[in-house]
């Protein structure tokens, strides 16, 4: 029992990046165990899927051939009977929207503890030691575990594995219970389109909780305006109602890369993170010198946006 | 139909803190309603307001000490409330999802609900696995992330939209029972009125051991230690403004100049 075991993640015919991510975490992992590095692919093309996860490092590639688009209870039956056939030691899995659906399930199921949004994975073959964070990242923990477990992995914190590997690619025999399957999906929507499209814009005002009030919100139009920018905003802004959903950068918004992203009053969430940190130039506007989006931002204020923010609009006009 | 409403109080920290061992010393931690909870209680709420659900009631397992929380959500509608503590849970340093679903399941075997909301995820230790793995436990069907829920509840089917990453949501019928993860965005969460606060202090809140529910001790032990907390290493070379606001913003309106972007 020193295998790892790899669940990759796809939708609507395209392999997420995290997969290509959990290989490295998974070989790293397999290192540290002297076992093998098993990859599986669930549903969707698995034939086509498995030929590109093929790469450096992996050992071998199991295929189930079931159904087209994500479902968790597949996922949930697939995993468990992989799980019994391979007895691997960790179990990895992606700690998506999707991986959430289906990963503490399985472990329940297994009864095999779960931690889940792993950015760090230490092994000395016995006790696995689990880096993650707590209160919203600011503060970085390691839990300790012995014996076997399943861990889902943040997604952009381990490189993307490259080459191209010779694993053993085989069709793994899976038996659904399809009456045990009580949930169906009906279909996807794109959400957040509309008039402006902020993954376009060169420079970015956003806002968040830091601003209070639907009635501050001026302020932050009134700086845009002065710079001839584009408002969008972290996520409580969009719940809020204050702003709407085609204005929220990050994982669940928009992915932005503008020339300049200031970051006003905004704490600076991994899943905030996720969808602007390849800007250019980051400008952190807030009162929490320890916020983490320090950790990212090239330029920082450390002050009120509400005597900052107005001071900046000023000198513009 | 009942609907039973995970409730957590969660740790909130001030700017500036000192780590002791494991944890964040004491006078630099506040106490929240959960931010992704206070949704699932909202919508709770909304069903019963649509006349889909008789009941609505809060579990929160937690000391003496979150009551406070607890009546929050009664304030803003519940109908009662179970809290569960322990002497067995008061050394426990990471309550891990494990121990939680199997303190959960005990409870909605008493209570027997018809649909459980929980959060998404807690704000302080985020788990985000507990609905989940609290559903196959029990054998209800469940979906994760749900930013949306049709009021009607067709033939025994929640119909809901699961929010994916890039902007799509996913659209998926869910037998009942079952447990749903709730996202922030799906409702508007009400203000206590304070009529509600008031009324609140009369609604039931019951409080449970381990050996009430007949939770073994052993379970709430669970898997996983915490051994190490720190603050992040910041690997960041940000340059960091001092002075004023009107300096700091000086300085700020020179670099937009530079690059070109600001008049
Ligand atoms: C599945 C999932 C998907 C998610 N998707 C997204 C997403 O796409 N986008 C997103 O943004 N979030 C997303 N989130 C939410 C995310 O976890 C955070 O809750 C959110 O990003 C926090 O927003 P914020 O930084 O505006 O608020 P907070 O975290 O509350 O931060 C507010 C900040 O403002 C500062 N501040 C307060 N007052 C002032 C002042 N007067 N002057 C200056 N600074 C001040 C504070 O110091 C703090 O740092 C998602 C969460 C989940 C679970």
């Amino acid at each position: 029992m020193t295998d790892v075991l790899a669940i990759t993640d796809h939708r609507r015919g395209e392999l997420r990046d995290i997969s290509y991510e959990i290989i490295t975490a998974g070989r790293e992992l397999a290192d540290e165990t002297g076992g093998d590095l098993h990859l599986a692919v669930i549903s969707g093309t698995v034939d086509e899927f498995a030929e590109k996860l093929d790469r450096d490092g992996v050992d071998a590639i199991h295929t189930v051939d079931y159904g087209e688009e994500f479902n968790h209870g597949v996922y949930s039956q697939a995993v468990t009977q992989l799980y019994d056939e391979l007895a691997p030691q960790y179990v990895l899995a992606p700690n998506s929207v999707n991986g959430l659906d289906y990963a503490p399930a399985v472990a329940n199921e297994l009864d095999l503890p779960i931690v889940t949004d792993a950015v760090g994975l230490e092994t000395d073959g016995d006790t696995l030691a689990v880096t993650r964070e707590m209160f919203g990242g600011k503060v970085e923990t390691t839990t300790e575990l012995e014996g076997e477990a399943i861990v889902t992995i943040r997604s952009a914190e381990w490189p993307v594995a490259e080459g191209t590997g010779d694993a053993a690619i085989d069709a793994f025999d899976v038996e659904i219970d399809e009456g045990a399957l009580g949930s169906t999906v009906t279909g996807f929507e794109e959400v957040g389109g509309g008039d402006v499209d902020i993954s376009e814009a060169d420079v970015l005002v956003s806002v968040g909780r830091g601003i209070e009030e639907e009635d501050n919100i001026p302020i932050i139009e009134e700086l845009a305006d002065a710079l001839d920018a584009t408002v969008s905003s972290s996520r409580p802004i969009v719940d809020n109602g204050w702003l709407p959903k085609n204005r929220q950068v990050g994982q669940s918004g928009k992915v932005v890369t503008p020339d300049v992203y200031i970051a006003i009053g905004i704490s600076g969430a991994v899943q905030h993170v996720a969808g602007m940190k390849g800007s250019d130039t980051i400008v952190a506007i807030n009162t929490d010198p320890n916020a983490p989006i320090m950790d990212i931002a090239d330029y920082a204020i450390h002050d009120d946006l509400f005597d900052v923010v107005p001071a900046l609009t000023e000198t513009f006009e | 139909m009942k609907i039973l409403v995970t409730v957590k109080e969660v740790a909130t920290v001030e700017d500036e803190f000192e780590i002791e061992g494991t944890a964040i010393a004491d006078q630099y931690l506040g106490a929240d309603l959960n931010e992704w909870d206070d949704y699932a209680v909202e919508e709770a709420v909304q069903l019963q307001e649509a006349g889909l659900a008789d009941e609505v009631v809060t579990v929160t397992i937690g000391p003496e000490d979150c009551e406070q929380t607890i009546r929050q959500a009664l304030a803003k509608g519940a109908d009662r409330a179970i809290r569960v503590w322990d002497d067995a849970l008061e050394d426990v340093d990471v309550l891990d999802v494990g121990a939680k679903t199997d303190i959960l399941e005990a409870v909605v075997e008493d209570e027997d609900p018809d649909l459980i909301l929980t959060g998404v995820q807690s704000g302080d230790d985020s788990w985000g696995a507990t609905g989940v793995a609290l559903a196959e436990d029990l054998g209800f069907e469940w979906a994760a992330v749900v930013n949306h829920l049709e009021h009607d509840l067709d033939d025994g089917v929640a119909s809901v939209r699961r929010e994916l990453e890039g902007g799509v949501e996913e659209l998926t019928d869910v037998e009942l029972p079952a447990v749903l993860t709730i996202q922030t965005g799906i409702n508007e969460p009400r203000y206590a009125s304070l009529r509600g606060i008031r009324q609140a202090q009369r609604k039931p809140l019951d409080v449970q051991g381990l050996g009430d529910l007949g939770v073994d001790a052993a379970a709430v032990e669970g898997a996983v230690t915490l051994t190490e907390m720190y603050e992040p290493e910041s690997e960041s070379d940000v340059t960091v403004w001092e002075g004023g606001a009107e300096d700091t913003a000086g300085q700020l309106a020179e670099l937009l100049r530079e690059k070109g972007v600001a008049p």
